[in-house]
């Protein structure tokens, strides 16, 4: 039997090109976040810290450590979650086993990366080392197998090309709802489709930024919970899966087989499906992804997806909004925090804080997605007020 | 240098090979994707590489049929004409990108060379 496993409290700090490094930028989301709570420093007994290379970005390793004793958290447990981009959502699942094991009645969750000291090149790179070296050896990036997908996906399901100018032109202007979003700045289809390609057919405003920041999340059992918060969210159902290593070895390239087989695993765990829920903020890192997800979850049939966005059925007033916070695309995507970022979107609307991007939700999804859909974790949160 | 695939146990075939198949069955048979011809996918040109990687650099992911089993391969390709569809047969390159120039060093385990395709 497991303990009921609770969010009260969050945190994230502004997304976008920052002056401080990342143990910095990981102190100042953890402490945001436990002020949030009003929880003390020695409350905390495990800390979780979701990072993806910050040596290989700055040559700064052990953050777990450097941040247990920033915040005073000695001698909790502490240790760094590495599962690429979705190290935020494998935190949120090593926060999530922590508590609902029993092993610990407090636990932070610090995501974070330092990436705009580096040019975009190097960045590219870096994130490109994730793929096998039969891929590595031709100059694979992830912005290309976005390409390689996309192409496939608009040819097989006569998707038109403005669908995923639609993604971009949605999260751009929920960003701008959003004062921690890298982008304040709306755009329209035309600019969109005009951008310069970078992965044919996916242009510039197709992808994602790169981005410095950090986000935070307290997790603690349902009755300890409730000595601290009135409004809270638990964690209804968790799933994390692993696809491929190599892309172009998955049967259907269209298809995200992490998202799927993870998705079940929490949708069983919560005892729901996907119509039951609310609000989703999906992984999307290219637009495609967020069609690609989209259909994973159930959220649309294979290859239908491009019909939701052309209809606005996924806009903030629409049937299932998706990534109100402007989604990585406009919030930017400072891989170890996105994951966590992600979730505290999704804490933020159920609590009913989000501002002028709140949707009416008492169930909300986050879905966190490593590599090309190499690594998965999807998270169900359920309102508590 | 071959383009090495590997089939296992239960059929199955796939590039690269790895120690174990999907099923988790061992390779019993080492195949050279080289020696055969496959249809484009789908493929992209890609703008922004990483450093030592030419630009643009166009990529395809093609689809050969060895003995009646389907199995993929991703490269670079030797032109940006090609489309889905396109038949193409991999061609020997000494350097697919600059050695030692991104993340990873020259004399490491990164191979350099391989195969691009090329259309038929």
């Amino acid at each position: 039997m497991s303990e009921t496993v609770a969010v009260i409290g969050g945190s994230m700090t502004k997304f976008g090109q920052r002056e401080a490094w990342i143990r910095e930028l990981l102190a100042d989301a953890g402490e945001a976040c436990l002020d949030d709570a009003g929880v003390p420093s020695d409350a905390v007994e495990h800390l979780y810290v979701s990072n993806m290379a910050s040596g290989e970005f700055e040559g700064q390793t052990g953050v777990m450590n450097a941040l247990a004793h920033d915040l005073g958290l000695l001698p909790a447990y502490s240790q760094r979650v590495d599962q690429t981009s979705a190290s935020g959502g494998a935190g949120i699942y090593a926060a999530w086993q922590s508590v609902a094991s029993g092993a610990s009645e407090m636990t932070l969750l610090v995501g974070g990366e330092k990436m705009t000291h580096r040019s975009t090149a190097e960045s590219t790179d870096i994130i490109a080392s994730i793929t096998h070296p039969a891929e590595y050896k031709h100059g694979v990036t992830l912005p290309s197998f976005a390409g390689l997908t996309a192409r496939l996906y608009l040819d097989r399901f006569d998707a038109p090309r403005e669908s995923l100018a639609r993604v971009a032109v949605k999260n751009h202007e929920n960003g701008t709802r959003n004062r921690k979003a890298q982008f304040q700045k709306e755009i329209t289809v035309e600019e969109a489709l005009e951008s310069p390609i970078i992965a044919d057919p996916l242009r510039l405003y197709d992808f994602c930024p790169v981005t410095d920041g950090s986000a935070a999340l307290l997790f603690c059992p349902l009755e300890v919970a409730e000595e601290y918060a009135d409004d809270y969210a638990v964690v209804s159902g968790v799933g994390g899966a692993t696809d491929t290593h190599v892309v172009h070895e998955r049967e259907d390239p269209t298809t995200m087989g992490g998202v799927v087989d993870s998705s079940e695993e929490a949708y069983e765990m919560a005892g729901i499906g996907p119509d039951d829920v609310d609000v989703a903020e999906l992984h999307d890192m290219f637009t495609i992804l967020e069609f690609l997800q989209m259909e994973a979850l159930g959220f649309a049939e294979k290859g239908h997806a491009w019909e939701h966005a052309m209809d606005g059925r996924t806009k903030l007033d629409g049937d299932r909004p998706i990534n109100p916070s402007g989604g990585l695309k406009s919030k930017g995507h400072p891989l170890g925090a996105s994951g966590v970022a992600q979730a505290y979107e999704i804490y933020e609307q159920l609590v009913g804080e989000a501002g002028d991007r709140q949707v009416p939700a008492e169930t909300g999804l986050a879905c966190n997605v490593g590599g090309f859909g190499n690594c998965v974790t999807t998270a169900i949160f359920e309102a508590n007020r | 240098m071959t383009m090495e695939a590997y089939r296992y146990e239960d059929g199955s075939i796939s590039y690269p090979g790895h120690p174990r198949g999907r099923s988790g069955d061992e390779p019993v048979e080492a195949i050279d994707l080289s020696e055969y011809t496959g249809e484009v996918v789908t493929w992209t040109t890609s703008t922004a590489t990483p450093p030592g990687v030419r630009e643009p650099n166009t990529l395809a992911i093609v689809e050969f049929e060895v003995k009646g089993t389907a199995v993929r391969a991703l490269a670079q390709t030797t032109t940006d004409d090609v489309e889905i569809g396109t038949t193409v047969t991999p061609v020997y390159v000494e350097e697919l990108r600059e050695p030692g120039v991104g993340l990873k060093d020259a004399d490491g385990p990164q191979e350099w060379d391989g195969y691009r395709f090329e259309p038929v």
